[in-house]
């Protein structure tokens, strides 16, 4: 910040695009100039930061035993509108409630997290098979590479929801954990693809050689020395893979196969959709899940983006 | 060029038949894993509705013999591969005397018609939209407003299909809400009939379409940006060729062709959200048979739809691994 100051004459005299080259160049220097500091990695870590937090907060501040069906009036929309029957709504339910009598606000703070959580916990499983695999696969080569890549290409291929939906329709009674697992046995392939090309084309270069020539063990050289080259990559492969997830359990949810018990964002819609909620006009009932699992995604969308930026300096500089 | 060597070809055609073997495998492991069998599970579903089935233990026992699920596991695996290769996967419990094969083959053509259409709409705005976000003679306010439309893309098909289901179905009313032609119109080569299936289809599309441009855009810009920085570009420059003639001759026929390996890499997912595109909108393909054979438990239906859709996307996947070193020159098989 104050690097501007120390030359004022300098940059007076440059013409205002070059005034922008110069506080760039000199912004090297600044302590905020970093890249993590990336505007669209913080704009979606905001907004997936207040979707968490009104799930987190709103169980406390708003009663979510209103999440059961019975529990409120049928069929109320948001204050301020009045449903097929002329009922108007009330602040009892600011987001109005469904045609089982739950009230909406409360099963968006229960089933937000929920979507999201299923996203996660099968990134997070995928991630570290990929990660297993990608490094065994980039460092061994020959048979276990061979192998590796080809089990991998042969999962890429297979439309994923189209296994799930046969698997869910006989278990029908599915929690949250096993939903997450069997999604995860898809979303290996791609991290191991992207984390095999990386330790691939590292292998050669020199400070993996200079770890190689001074002792170090096999596993320092992964994870001591090329792990942290790869951190900005298996970020935003990490938030790549969660939004698959994600959207592989709405799909599933949407169906009706996702979880019974406990409200989802998915859930709601099929729901929605199974009381014909387009034709009674209730936007409320499917609009919000939509709207809120739109925005979810756009927030994952904007960190990958991010992260896609800082990992690949030849984007960030296009994009300015 | 050339023809394509042989442990490349083997290669890519192992990779294709152990993608079907697995999931043909999955699909019929599956249910084996889980308690109870078709048969029991069917005859309780009747003596729920019915309260009681006469002489329940000798249908059981009948049907499991006629069905051959008596025999032991390795000899209903073989027999039951022995049915995939012919395309037999029964009857549909739901629809019963129709096989599963009937119901597929009238379902199959939507869909393909379908994401066949979409795909290529998607493919050549995409394209477009990541070349010229990337020329340098691009109207600044074009450059802001591709980024911004591309929010889009973040949002799964199903969720852009209920908002355009409402808006331009519900709302507006100009399209209509459900089916993928009129009831009433006759099947056929009239203009009734196709004026009625391109209405039906534009907003199942249009979902698809939405969600999917941005990223060949995406990728496309990337992969101008790559080449922005070669030698033949300045090259290109220096001899005063004209700019749009280098976006099209030097920049975006080098960059379109990887494009096309991306494309085989999302061809799951594609087929997947179309699917959900397709119960959305009640569209008569594949997504369609499938949400009603989860409603009426009919697994059969289920096990052949997962099946040839998994076969589809494979097979896609093999062509367009095996022609993509023809249109490519550069690649060079990786078979060594």
């Amino acid at each position: 910040m104050s690097t501007a100051d120390t030359t004022p004459e300098t940059v007076a005299a440059e013409a205002p695009a070059e005034r922008g080259e110069l506080k760039r160049t000199m912004g090297r220097f600044n302590q905020w100039d970093t890249p993590w500091l990336n505007p669209k990695l913080i704009a979606g870590a905001i907004i997936i930061g207040i979707i968490l937090l009104g799930g987190i907060v709103g169980r406390f501040v708003w009663n979510t035993d209103l999440a059961y069906t019975a529990s409120s009036p049928l069929n109320l929309p948001p204050p301020g509108f009045v449903n097929t029957r002329g009922q108007e709504g009330t602040w009892d339910h600011p987001l109005g409630t469904e045609n089982s009598g739950r009230d909406m606000l409360a099963v968006i703070i229960l089933g937000a997290p929920n979507s999201f959580l299923i996203g996660v916990v099968a990134a997070t499983v995928g991630m570290g098979i990929g990660i297993i695999l990608g490094f065994t696969a980039g460092f061994l080569g020959g048979r276990v590479d061979e192998f590796i890549r080809l089990i991998s290409d042969v999962t890429i291929t297979i439309p994923s929801l189209m296994v799930l939906i046969v698997i869910q329709t006989l278990i029908r009674q599915v929690e949250i954990p096993t939903m997450a697992i069997m999604i995860a046995a898809f979303a290996w392939p791609s991290p191991t693809r992207l984390i095999r090309a990386q330790v691939l084309s590292m292998r050669e270069s020199g400070y993996v050689q200079m770890a190689k020539l001074s002792g170090a063990s096999t596993f320092d050289i992964m994870f001591r020395e090329m792990m942290p080259n790869l951190i900005p990559y298996l970020f935003a492969s990490f938030i790549g893979n969660a939004t698959g997830a994600i959207l592989a359990a709405v799909g599933l949810e949407t169906l009706g196969l996702g979880p019974q018990r406990i409200p989802t964002l998915g859930g709601t819609i099929y729901d929605a959709i199974q009381a014909a909620a387009l034709l009674r006009n209730m936007w409320w009932w499917w609009g919000i899940p939509t709207i809120l699992l739109a925005t979810m995604f756009i927030g994952l969308l904007l960190i990958n983006l991010g992260f896609d930026e800082i990992a690949n300096p030849r984007l960030r500089r296009s994009s300015q | 060029m050339g023809p394509i060597p042989r442990n490349y070809l083997m290669r890519r055609l192992g990779i294709f038949f152990l993608t079907i073997f697995l999931a043909a495998t999955i699909i019929w492991l599956i249910p084996r894993l889980a308690p109870g069998d078709p048969i029991t599970a069917m005859i309780d579903r009747m003596t729920r509705t019915a309260g009681y089935v006469e002489n329940s233990d000798v249908i059981i026992e009948g049907w499991k013999e006629r069905f051959g699920l008596n025999d032991p596991l390795p000899v209903q695996y073989v027999r039951y591969l022995g049915n995939l290769v012919t395309l037999d996967f029964g009857y549909s419990l739901a629809y019963f005397p129709t096989t599963v094969s009937q119901l597929i083959a009238q379902a199959l053509p939507w869909t393909l018609g379908l994401l066949l259409i979409a795909v290529t709409i998607t493919f050549l705005i995409g394209n477009f939209l990541g070349a010229i976000l990337a020329w340098t003679r691009t109207p600044r306010l074009v450059r802001y407003l591709i980024p911004l439309a591309m929010i889009f893309t973040s949002i799964p098909s199903i969720l852009a299909a209920l908002f355009l289901l409402y808006i331009f179905a519900f709302l507006l009313n100009w399209f209509p809400m459900l089916g993928s032609y009129e009831l009433g119109v006759t099947p056929g080569l009239n203009l009734e009939f196709i004026s009625s299936v391109i209405k039906h289809g534009t907003l199942p599309a249009l979902s698809i379409i939405l969600v999917s441009f941005g990223y060949w855009a995406l990728g496309m810009r990337g992969m101008m940006i790559t080449i922005e920085g070669e030698d033949y570009m300045h090259l290109a420059r220096a001899k005063g060729l004209k700019s749009f003639y280098i976006l099209y001759r030097y920049m975006v026929r080098n960059a379109i062709l990887p494009q096309i390996t991306a494309f085989a890499i999302t061809l799951g997912t594609l087929v997947s959200g179309q699917i959900l595109v397709e119960y959305i909108f009640a569209y008569k393909g594949m997504g369609t048979l499938i949400y009603d054979a989860i409603v009426n438990q009919d697994f059969a239906v289920i096990q052949g739809t997962s099946f040839i859709l998994i076969v589809m996307t494979a097979l896609a996947v093999l062509i367009i691994d095996l022609a993509y070193p023809l249109i490519d020159p550069r690649i060079s098989h990786g078979g060594k």
